[in-house]
C-alpha cells in the first residue's frame, strides 16, 4: 500500500500564509507550573475578552486564513515561579503572574492602545526597574536557549506550526539524503553526549547498534525522568513533542530500526497526552508510518506510560518494563546495543538528547560544536531549584560556571525568609540522588561532564538544587539515601541491603546514636556499594553520602562527636534551654508543653527537663520573650 | 593446547572449552568462587555480587554474566573484592534470622558456610531483620521468609524449569520478598510440591516438611508395627549425607539402619514399581491396540499429576490410571501385610523413604485414604532418614549391610531404574516387547531412552509395531508436549514425565548436592544396580506373579483395578473463592453456583443468576440454599453453566435450574 | 435481597470491563503494564480477583502479575479514597519544607504513614518522589490538579475546602 509522501514545504507554506493574516499573537505558557497557577483560565479569559472587545480572534491556526489575534498556548518557558506567563507579540511584552482579572487591562492597554501594562512586567528585585521583554530579564539574558527554544514559542499540539518552523526537515534529510552511517558520523562529529546522566557519546551508541546484524531493531526514548528536582524532559515532551519524535526518527534511521517506544513517566500525564497526539498527527500527515519521505523505510512509535519506578530510568530496567515485567536491571554486558528489547539491538536515548538531534542535523556538527566546551559540546538544560531567587528551567552552554548560574540567572541565594542575601550560599546539589554536592570552592567550576566528575559529582539529568546555610548536609544525604532506598529495585544485595544500612547509619548520626566507628563504616559501605552494585542506581547511590562526607566532614563530625547539628535542623540533637535572664516566668511555655517537661514557679525562671523533652519546639513558639533557645 | 583459547586466572593459564561464562572457567580451575544466585540450569541473574572478579582493563565484573575471552587476565581474590564480599555477606547476615543451630539447613547452608569461610566473627551492621510469618500450609514444604536471601533461584526454577511460577518476587526495594500470588500460602496457589525450590535454596528459606517426629513416635509405640518401603533413588544418594560419593549403592546399610531404629520390616518400592510396569504396560498396549487416549502419560510422579490436574484437565484421560509405586505399595501392604505379619490393620504403620517432597502430598490425597487412614502413613525424604540415622548415632558407612524382607522387598532391575529419567520407559519397553512379540528377549538395555536431556525422543520397532516415545523431565517440557497434543500435533504413543531434573534421583528430598556431577553419578548408580541384579524384567519377578495369583487376580482385573489404579480430577480453579450472594443458615445447605466467566456471561448467566436469587427469595428458601457467583466449570462452549449441589447443568435455562433445584431440595428433605 | 442482586450486577460489570480491556491489548502478556493501568483507571485499584482473572487471561502465573503490580508505585492493591492527595517530596519540595505540610494534612485527616486512607474513603494521602513541578515547590496534587507554593496552612485549607464541598452534596 503506497502512501503519499508528506510535502513539508507545502504544509509550511499554507501555515505561513495563514499566519501572515495574524496581526497579533498572545502566547500563554501552558507548562505545568503556569497551568497550576491558572494559565488555562487566563487563556479562556483572553479568548472571551477579545471577542467581547469586538476584536477578531483566532484560537487555532489550522490552515484557515483568518485575520485577528491568535491566542495560543506554548510549552514551559522556564520561569515557573513567575507564572502564569503571557507574551504579547509583535511587541514581545512579557507579563508575569497574570490573573484572570488582569486580562481586561491587557486587552485594553496593549491590544487596543499598544502600551505595556507596567505593573505586570517583571521588575528587577534590586532596582525595581521594569523589563519590557524577556531580553531584559537577567534570568533569560544569561541563558542560551537552544533545545528549549521552541518550547516557549510553538504550540505543542500543532504539527503544522512545528513544520512551519522547519520541523521534520532534519528527519527528511536523514531519510532521503543520508546513509545510516552518515547520520551516525554526523552525530559522532558533533560530539553530542547523552543528556540522561552518563554522558556517553550518542553517535558511538548509535554506531554500535547500527553495526549489529540487520533485522529487527528498536529505538527507545527514555522519558522516565525520575530524579527528584529535575523536570527538563517533562518540559520538552510537553512543550515540543514533535522534536522528540523527530529525534527518534533520525535515531531509527541511523540504526535501522522500524519500531520504537516512548517510555514516559506516569507522573507526567500531559506529556503522555501531547506525545500521543503528536504521534497520531505525524502519522496522519505521513511523517511517520510506512515509507517515510518515500525512502521505503517504516517507523511505528508507541507511547508507553511508566508506572512509577525510578529505577526504570536505567536502560535495562526500562526494557524489562516495556516487556511487561518488573523493572529490574540485568547485568551489562550484553548492552542494549547488542541485545535489548526482546533480545534485539536497541538504542535508548534520553528526551533532551533526542530533542537536540534535529537541531544538529539542521545546523551541522561543526556549527553545534561552537557551543559548549571541546569535550562537552552544546548546551545543557538544568532545573534550577531550592534556595534561589529565580527557580525554573534554564539552558546554558556547557562550561558555564556555577556562579553564573546561581548568582546571575538564579538571581542569588535566598535565606530562610526568602530574601536574597550575599552570604548564605552553602552548596549546590547536582545530579539528583546519583549526584554530589558542589560548594563555594566550586563556584567557578565550569559545568561540564568531565569537570563535574573530577569533583565527585555528575551532570546527571541536570537537577540543580541550591542550598543555603540553614541546610543540614547530613540531612540532605539522608534525604537522598531514603529516596534510593525506596527506589532500589531490591535485586542486588549491595544496593538493597547497603542502602538500607547506609540509611540506618545516617539515622544514627542524625539521631545522636553514632560513635567513632560510624563514619568509617559508612564510608567503607558506601565504597562497596559504589563498586559492587549491579546497575547505575546502586553504583551512584552512595554519591550524595561520599560527596557530603568529603566536603562537609566537619558537619558530620559535629553530629557524631558533639551530638550537635550546626544548622539546628536535626530535631533529635536539639537541646532546648530557657535563658534565665530572659524568662519572665509567665508559664506560657509550660502550658504548651505536650509532655509536661517544663516546670517552674510563676514569675520565676522555668526549666526544661531534657529527659522528658521531645524537642517539638512548641515552647519556643509560645514564648513571647525569646527566652527559649536551641530549638 | 590451542593458546588462542587460553586465559589467565590468578596467574595460571586456563583453557576456555566452551564454558558459557567466566564463573564456569574459574570453577573448572578449582577455585570455588562463592555464589548464591548462580545455578547452571537457570538463567543468569547477577544479584548476589559474590562472584565479582577483577578483569584487567575492565575492572570489577560479575563472572557469572561475563563471557570468557581468550587472553583475559582475571584475579579472583583481591583486597577490594574481599572487602566487597565480606560486606555483602555481613549485609545479608544483618537481615537474617540468625537462629542457626535450630535451622534445618544448618551445616548445609551456604550463607553459614560463607560466613565461616570468610572468618566473619562480627556483623558490623545493625540487625534490621523483621520477623515474618512462616508458611506451614501444606504437607510438603515449609517456607520461612526470615531466612530468604532473595537470590531468586527458587523463583527461576519454578518458572523456567517447571513453568509453574507459584512463587515470584513481589514488592520493591527493601520490601522485596519471594511470595506466592497475593502473599497467600503455598497450599492456596498452584504449587506442585516438587520442592525444587527447596533444593536450590542456598539457605533454609524453603525446606521439605519433616515427619521425623511422627515416625519416631510410631516406632516408640509398642502397639504399632512399623514397616518401611525404600524408593529406588534413595539408595544411590543417601551416602552423600555421610560423605560418600554420589551413586554409591547403599541399600544394605539403609536396611540395617532402619532395622536398628526399630522398623519391623523393610521392603522395596521397586517391588511396586515392577507391579506398576505390568499394569501400566498392559494399559498402554490396550490403548495402542485401540488407538485411543494416546499418548499415554506416566503417572508415577505426583508433582506431574498435580500439574496436569491444574493446567491440563482435558488431558487427564491420557494419564495412566496406575497409582504410583508408592501408593501401589501402600494399598497392597495394607491389604496383605496385616495377615502376613499378624497385626491388626490399624496397627500397621507404613513409612515411605522417598527422594521426593511431592510424595508427602500424594500420600495425603483423599484418593489414597480409607476411612481417614492413609495407605501410606508417613513419608520421609532421604534427608530426613539421614537425620534420623544421625540422631540414632549410627555410623552409616560402617553399618553391616542387611537384606530386604520378602516378598515385598524383591524386585527386578526394571523396578530399580524407575528412579531415573528414562527408567520407566525402559522398564515398560522390557515388558512390552516380550508381550508384543511373545519371544523372550535377552538384550534388555534400551540406551535409546537413556540420557540427560530434558526432552528425549525414541522410536522403537517391536515386531510389527512402531512405538514413539518421549521422555521428559522438567515440567516445562511436559507442558510443551501437552500443548502439542492440544494443537493436534503430537505423534507420541507414550510419554514419561518426571518433574525433577534427572528424574527421582534429582528429587528435592535428596541430600543437598555438593558436586555438580551428582545427577550423572546417581543415575549411573541405578543402572549399575540393575546390572548386578539377577533379573531385569518386571514380568520375571516371581513374587509379583505370586501376588497376582494369590491377591490381585488378573492383570488389570477388578481387584487389581481397585488396589492399583486411581482417578484424577480437575484443579483448574486453584483457589475456590466464590462470591457468596445468598448464604443459607441451615446446617445442610444446597449450594448453587452460577458461572459468571466470560463465555457464560455472554450466554446470559447474569439474568439466570438474578432470576435464581429472586426465585429463592420468593420461595423463601434463603435458609437452605447458598447462591454463589463463580468462575468457570471448564465447559465454556456449553454455557451458561450452573452447578446445583453435585450436578452441573450445561446450557442451563432458568426453568431447568428451578426444576433441578426443586428435585435436589426434595432429596435433601427425604434424607433428613 | 436487592442488595445481592446489585452486588452480582456489579461483579458482572467488573468482568465485562476487564474483558474489554484485555481484548483491547490482545491478551498480550507483554502489555501487562498498560493492561493493569487500564484496569486501575476503571476500578481505581487492582482487586485481587481481577488480577487473577487478568493473569489467567494473558497466560501468566498470578504470582508474576502480583509481582509486577507490587513493583510499581502507581499500582494500588487497596482501594484509594475519592481524593488522592499526593504531596511531592522531591528534592526541591523537600528543601522548601514539604514534610511539615504532609504532617499537617495527615494530622487534619487522622492519617499516618501506614494508614493512608480515611475510613470514609474520601481521602488518600501519599508522598510522591517528584512531580516535575519543582519551580512551584512545595507542591501538592489532588487527583490531577496541581497546587504550588504550598504551606501547612494552605494544605489544610485545601482539605477543608474539599470536605465542605462534599458535605454540601
Amino acid at each position: 500500500m503506497s502512501q503519499t509522501t508528506i510535502d513539508l514545504k507545502s504544509i509550511a507554506a499554507a501555515y505561513g500564509k495563514a499566519h501572515e493574516k495574524v496581526v497579533r499573537r498572545i502566547i500563554l505558557c501552558a507548562g505545568t507550573g503556569c497551568v497550576a497557577n491558572g494559565a488555562l483560565k487566563v487563556h479562556e479569559a483572553f479568548v472571551e475578552g477579545i471577542v467581547a472587545a469586538g476584536l477578531p480572534v483566532v484560537v487555532e491556526l489550522k490552515g484557515e486564513e483568518k485575520e485577528g489575534t491568535l491566542v495560543s498556548k506554548s510549552g514551559c518557558q522556564g520561569f515557573c515561579q513567575m507564572g502564569p506567563l503571557v507574551t504579547v507579540e509583535p511587541e514581545g511584552y512579557f507579563y508575569t503572574k497574570v490573573k484572570v482579572s488582569d486580562v481586561k487591562e491587557i486587552i485594553e492597554t496593549t491590544l487596543i492602545h499598544h502600551q505595556p501594562v507596567e505593573r505586570l512586567l517583571y521588575s528587577k528585585p534590586m532596582s525595581g526597574e521594569h523589563c519590557l521583554t524577556t531580553h531584559d530579564i537577567p534570568f533569560y539574558q544569561k541563558q542560551h536557549r537552544f533545545t528549549l527554544k521552541a518550547c516557549g514559542l510553538v504550540d505543542p499540539e500543532d504539527i503544522q506550526e512545528y513544520i512551519y518552523q522547519g520541523g521534520y526537515e532534519s528527519a527528511r534529510k536523514a531519510y532521503v539524503e543520508m546513509t545510516p552511517k552518515a547520520v551516525c558520523d554526523e552525530i559522532l562529529a558533533s560530539g553530542l553526549r547523552g543528556r540522561g546522566g552518563g554522558g556517553f557519546p550518542t553517535g558511538k551508541k548509535w554506531d554500535l547498534t547500527r553495526i549489529q546484524p540487520e533485522g529487527k531493531k528498536y529505538v527507545i526514548c527514555n522519558g522516565d525522568e525520575g530524579d527528584p528536582g529535575a523536570f527538563m524532559d517533562r518540559s520538552v515532551m510537553e512543550g515540543n513533542p514533535h522534536c522528540v519524535l523527530e529525534g527518534m526518527m533520525i535515531a531509527a534511521k541511523a540504526i535501522g530500526a522500524d519500531e520504537g517506544y516512548l517510555y514516559v513517566r506516569a507522573e507526567y500525564p500531559l506529556a503522555v497526552k501531547r506525545l500521543r497526539k503528536a504521534v497520531a498527527d505525524a502519522e496522519k500527515l505521513g511523517a511517520l508510518g510506512k515509507n517515510i519521505f518515500g525512502s521505503g523505510q517504516d517507523l511505528t512509535l508507541h507511547v508507553m506510560e511508566g508506572a512509577g519506578a525510578f529505577v526504570c530510568g536505567e536502560e535495562t530496567a526500562l526494557i524489562a518494563s516495556v516487556e511487561g515485567k518488573r523493572g529490574m536491571p540485568t547485568p551489562k554486558p550484553p548492552f542494549p546495543a547488542q541485545s535489548g528489547l526482546w533480545g534485539k539491538p536497541t538504542v535508548i536515548n534520553n528526551v533532551e538528547t533526542l530533542a537536540t538531534i534535529p537541531l544538529i542535523l539542521q545546523m551541522g556538527a561543526h556549527e553545534f560544536r561552537k557551543f559548549g566546551t571541546e569535550k562537552s559540546p552544546g548546551t545543557k538544560t538544568f532545573a534550577l531549584t531550592g534556595h534561589v531567587a529565580n527557580t525554573g528551567l534554564i539552558e546554558v552552554p556547557f562550561g558555564t560556571t556555577l556562579r553564573e548560574v546561581v548568582m546571575n540567572i538564579g538571581g542569588g541565594v535566598t535565606d530562610k525568609t526568602g530574601q536574597v542575601t550575599g552570604e548564605c550560599f552553602k552548596a549546590v546539589q547536582i545530579g539528583g540522588p546519583s549526584g554530589g554536592c558542589l560548594t563555594e570552592e566550586h563556584l567557578d567550576l565550569p559545568l561540564d561532564f568531565d569537570s563535574l566528575r573530577s569533583v565527585g559529582a555528575m551532570v546527571g539529568s541536570g537537577g540543580l538544587v541550591v542550598m543555603n546555610k540553614q541546610t543540614c548536609m547530613v540531612s540532605v544525604a539522608r534525604f537522598f539515601m531514603q529516596f534510593t532506598q525506596n527506589e532500589s529495585c531490591g535485586k542486588c544485595v549491595l544496593c538493597r541491603e547497603g542502602t538500607k544500612q547506609m540509611l540506618a547509619l545516617l539515622d544514627d548520626i542524625i539521631e545522636g546514636r553514632a560513635d567513632e566507628t560510624t563514619l568509617p563504616l559508612l564510608e567503607k559501605l558506601a565504597v562497596a556499594v559504589q563498586k559492587g552494585s549491579l546497575c547505575g542506581l546502586g553504583k551512584t547511590a552512595p554519591n550524595p553520602v561520599l560527596s557530603t562526607l568529603k566536603y562537609f566532614r566537619a558537619e558530620y563530625e559535629s553530629h557524631v562527636f558533639q551530638k550537635r547539628c550546626p544548622t539546628g535542623q536535626c530535631k533529635s540533637l536539639r537541646q532546648p534551654e530557657i535563658l534565665a535572664d530572659k524568662c519572665k516566668g509567665c508559664t506560657a511555655c509550660a502550658r504548651k508543653c505536650p509532655v509536661g517537661a517544663i516546670s517552674g514557679e510563676k514569675k520565676m525562671p522555668h526549666k526544661i527537663d531534657a529527659a522528658l523533652c521531645i524537642k517539638c519546639g512548641a515552647c519556643a513558639q509560645a514564648c513571647k520573650f525569646g527566652a527559649i533557645v536551641g530549638v | 593446547m590451542n593458546t588462542d583459547k587460553m586465559m589467565i586466572i590468578d596467574g595460571r593459564e586456563i583453557p576456555i572449552e566452551g564454558e558459557r561464562n567466566l564463573l564456569e572457567v574459574i570453577r573448572k580451575a578449582n577455585i570455588d568462587l562463592p555464589t548464591f544466585c548462580y545455578h547452571s540450569d537457570l538463567s543468569v541473574y547477577g544479584a548476589c555480587r559474590l562472584c565479582l572478579v577483577q578483569v584487567e582493563g575492565r575492572g570489577l565484573v560479575t563472572s557469572c554474566s561475563t563471557a570468557p575471552e581468550a587472553g583475559m587476565k582475571v584475579r579472583t581474590t583481591t583486597e577490594e573484592i574481599r572487602e566487597i564480599r565480606r560486606i555483602a555477606v555481613e549485609l545479608l547476615l544483618a537481615n537474617h534470622d540468625q537462629g542457626c543451630p535450630t535451622c534445618g539447613k544448618s551445616s548445609n547452608c551456604k550463607l553459614q558456610d560463607l560466613a565461616r569461610r570468610m572468618g566473619i566473627d562480627k556483623v558490623r551492621f545493625k540487625p534490621v531483620h523483621k520477623s515474618k510469618p512462616i508458611d506451614k500450609s501444606n504437607p510438603s514444604l515449609i517456607r520461612d521468609p526470615n531466612k530468604c536471601v532473595l537470590c531468586g533461584d527458587c523463583v527461576r526454577f519454578c518458572h523456567e524449569i517447571q513453568s509453574v511460577g507459584a512463587i515470584d518476587f513481589a514488592h520493591r526495594g527493601s520490601n522485596v520478598a519471594v511470595l506466592p500470588a497475593f502473599g497467600k500460602d503455598l497450599a492456596s496457589v498452584e504449587c506442585i510440591y516438587c520442592g525444587q525450590c527447596a533444593s536450590v535454596c542456598p539457605t533454609g528459606a524453603i525446606m521439605p516438611r519433616s515427619e521425623v517426629a511422627e515416625v519416631w513416635k510410631a516406632l516408640g509405640d509398642p502397639t504399632k508395627k512399623v514397616v518401611a518401603q525404600i524408593a529406588p533413588a534413595v539408595r544411590v544418594a543417601i551416602s552423600e549425607a555421610f560423605g560418600g560419593e554420589p551413586g554409591t549403592v547403599s541399600t544394605g546399610q539403609i536396611v540395617a539402619a532402619l532395622k536398628s531404629m526399630g522398623f519391623a520390616q523393610v521392603y522395596d518400592t521397586s517391588f511396586a514399581a515392577d507391579l506398576t510396569v505390568i499394569e501400566e504396560a498392559n494399559e498402554f498396549l490396550a490403548r495402542k491396540t485401540k488407538g485411543e487416549k494416546l499418548p499415554q502419560f506416566t503417572s508415577c510422579c505426583p508433582a506431574w499429576v498435580k500439574f496436569a490436574e491444574q493446567y491440563y484437565p482435558e488431558l487427564l484421560k491420557n494419564l495412566s490410571s496406575c497409582k504410583s509405586p508408592q501408593q501401589m505399595f501402600g494399598s497392597l501392604a495394607k491389604d496383605t501385610l496385616p495377615a502376613k505379619l499378624g497385626v491388626e490393620a490399624k496397627d500397621l504403620v507404613i513409612v515411605s523413604i522417598m527422594p521426593c517432597t511431592a510424595k508427602k502430598f500424594e500420600a495425603k490425597r483423599p484418593e489414597f485414604q480409607h476411612e481417614g487412614v492413609q495407605d501410606v502413613d508417613f513419608v520421609l525424604t532421604t534427608q530426613e532418614l539421614s537425620r534420623m540415622v544421625e540422631e540414632a548415632g549410627l555410623v552409616f558407612n560402617k553399618l553391616e549391610p542387611e537384606s530386604l524382607d520378602m516378598p515385598l522387598g524383591f524386585k527386578t532391575g526394571a523396578g530399580v531404574i524407575f528412579g531415573n529419567s528414562g527408567g520407566v520407559s525402559e522398564a515398560v519397553l522390557r515388558y512390552a516387547s516380550e508381550k508384543i512379540t511373545g519371544v523372550k528377549i535377552d538384550a534388555v538395555d534400551y540406551h535409546i531412552v537413556r540420557g540427560e536431556e530434558g526432552l528425549r525422543e525414541a522410536t522403537i520397532s517391536v515386531g510389527d509395531v512402531t512405538l514413539k516415545l518421549a521422555i521428559v523431565h522438567g515440567l516445562k517440557n511436559a507442558r510443551a508436549i501437552a500443548e502439542q497434543i492440544k494443537a493436534g500435533k503430537c505423534e507420541y504413543d507414550f510419554v514419561e514425565v518426571m518433574s525433577c531434573p534427572g528424574g527421582c534421583i534429582g528429587g528435592a528430598g535428596q541430600p543437598v548436592p555438593k558436586d555438580y556431577q551428582y545427577r550423572k553419578q546417581r543415575t549411573k548408580g541405578l543402572y549399575e544396580a540393575d546390572k548386578t541384579l539377577q533379573l531385569h524384567k518386571s514380568q520375571d519377578n516371581h513374587y509379583v506373579a505370586e501376588c497376582y495369583k494369590n491377591h490381585l487376580g488378573e492383570i488389570g482385573g477388578e481387584k487389581a483395578h481397585h488396589l492399583l489404579h486411581t482417578k484424577y480430577h480437575s484443579r483448574r480453579r486453584i483457589s475456590d473463592e466464590d462470591l457468596d450472594l445468598v448464604s443459607g443458615t441451615a446446617e445442610s445447605k444446597l449450594v448453587v453456583s452460577v458461572c459468571v466467566g466470560t463465555s457464560c456471561y455472554v450466554r446470559g448467566s447474569q439474568n439466570l443468576l438474578h432470576g435464581l436469587i429472586r426465585h429463592v427469595e420468593e420461595q423463601n428458601l434463603q435458609n437452605v440454599v447458598d447462591i454463589k457467583a463463580t468462575f468457570c466449570f471448564e465447559r465454556c462452549n456449553k454455557g451458561p453453566n450452573v452447578a446445583i449441589g453435585d450436578v452441573v447443568l450445561e446450557k442451563c435455562t432458568f426453568e431447568k435450574a428451578c426444576e433441578v433445584l426443586g428435585q435436589k431440595l426434595d432429596e435433601m428433605k427425604q434424607k433428613s | 435481597m436487592p442488595q445481592s442482586v446489585a452486588r452480582s450486577t456489579q461483579m458482572m460489570r467488573k468482568f465485562e470491563k476487564v474483558c474489554q480491556i484485555l481484548d483491547q491489548y490482545d491478551r498480550d502478556p507483554a502489555k501487562l503494564i498498560p493492561i493493569l493501568q487500564a484496569v486501575q483507571e476503571e476500578y481505581r485499584y487492582l482487586p485481587e480477583e481481577v488480577l487473577t482473572y487478568v493473569a489467567t487471561s494473558v497466560g501468566l502465573p498470578p504470582a508474576r502479575v502480583f509481582g509486577v503490580a507490587t513493583f510499581y508505585a502507581h499500582f494500588a492493591l487497596e482501594p484509594k479514597g475519592k481524593y488522592v492527595v499526593r504531596l511531592c517530596d522531591g528534592t526541591a519540595c523537600h528543601v522548601k519544607g514539604s514534610i511539615p505540610i504532609l504532617e499537617a494534612i495527615r494530622e487534619r485527616l487522622g492519617l499516618t504513614a501506614q494508614k493512608t486512607t480515611t475510613p470514609d474513603m474520601l481521602f488518600t494521602v501519599e508522598t510522591v518522589s517528584c512531580l516535575g513541578a519543582c519551580g512551584l515547590a512545595p507542591v501538592v496534587v489532588v487527583n490531577e490538579e496541581v497546587y504550588g507554593q504550598m504551606t501547612p496552612e494552605k494544605g489544610v485549607a485545601l482539605v477543608e475546602e474539599i470536605i465542605a464541598k462534599e458535605e454540601q452534596k
